[in-house]
């Protein structure tokens, strides 16, 4: 028999989706595994690695928390299929479309940003 | 039989109506909510990215937080808005069970929580600016770093406040029944964003400019 991917599993046709039928201790568990997340994002910041690495591990752990909380806190999961993937794939296009900058971001830390100078003073002392 | 009724439920023999069950099986206030959500989260990854492009191009950027209290406070806050997650699930649950009470009882456990994340936050604030720091100077190095600091978690502030006065509100009027439990659920999707974002913005803002 096919299986329907657009349709999650507890939604009948007719019916809304999330049911909200499934067990209380899932969400306990997932919250303990964000929180455990959470506190090894701490343990990274003072973590011996240099600032790129970090954030790249930070930005990594950022986003399985997201995840965790988008999927099964706001129960994305139990969603249809359809939702959950035109959701995904337009947040994800929009969030990555933003990172032009980076490549500017690279090139005035040689030339130096606007207003990023140390001196608090005018420059225009006599 | 109106147009209307065509429209939604067909004419008898020339089959289902134009308007059958709503795309995705998901009511209209709650795509509304996910609408909301999607601009939302593009507006704070906008103001991040910002941020992460200052930061990266500026040779000078302070990193004030120490441990005691800074880092500490960030904990607590997490732990506070993680946990007002979980109580506002648990409140939605108990709203489509319909156990009333127990569902307006989470919500203000969840309200509560907000409070004490914002008061927190607002300390938090206090003592910077009492150690200087300004929208556009500060004692430690880039001027920026001021106007980036109080944009990125003024705004999220502001969400969590908006999110307090919401679940108040929508609260007490769930519990006289002017609300069902699908308002309590669009307003958890909303409060479970506030949470998300501030997943992103802890390491941002805070992690990445300890004081070692």
């Amino acid at each position: 028999m096919m299986v329907d991917i657009t349709k999650a599993p507890d939604v009948k046709p007719g019916e809304p989706a999330v049911q909200y039928r499934d067990s209380l201790g899932k969400y306990i568990v997932v919250y303990i595994v964000i929180l455990m997340i959470a506190a090894s994002q701490f343990a990274v910041a003072y973590s011996s690695a240099d600032v790129t690495a970090m954030f790249g591990r930070m930005l990594f752990l950022a986003l399985a928390e997201a995840g965790l909380a988008l999927l099964f806190f706001m129960h994305l999961w139990a969603e249809k299929r359809t939702f959950f993937v035109s959701i995904a794939v337009f947040t994800l296009f929009v969030l990555g479309a933003m990172q032009y900058g980076w490549t500017d971001a690279f090139r005035t830390l040689v030339g130096h940003a606007p207003y990023s100078t140390t001196e608090t003073q005018p420059t225009n002392q006599q | 039989m109106s147009q209307a009724d065509i429209a939604m439920h067909g004419a008898g023999q020339h089959g289902p109506g134009v308007m059958a069950e709503p795309a995705f099986s998901v009511p209209s206030k709650k795509m509304a909510m996910w609408l909301f959500i999607i601009a939302d989260s593009a507006t704070f990854a906008a103001c991040l990215v910002a941020y992460g492009f200052l930061r990266n191009a500026t040779p000078n950027w302070p990193t004030p937080f120490a441990f005691s209290p800074s880092i500490i406070n960030a904990m607590v806050m997490t732990f506070i808005l993680i946990t007002s997650s979980l109580f506002m699930l648990l409140g939605v649950r108990a709203a489509k069970a319909f156990d009333k009470t127990a569902a307006f009882r989470w919500t203000m456990l969840t309200a509560l929580m907000g409070l004490a994340f914002a008061g927190l936050h607002l300390r938090e604030w206090m003592g910077m600016i009492d150690e200087g720091v300004r929208m556009f100077s500060n004692p430690w190095g880039s001027s920026l770093f001021g106007a980036s600091f109080f944009a990125v978690t003024g705004l999220h502030l502001s969400h969590v406040v908006g999110g307090v006065v919401a679940l108040i509100v929508v609260g007490i009027r769930y519990k006289g029944g002017r609300y069902n439990a699908d308002d309590l659920e669009v307003l958890g999707l909303y409060w479970h964003f506030v949470d998300l974002v501030w997943m992103f913005v802890v390491p941002s803002i805070y992690l990445l400019n300890v004081k070692k």
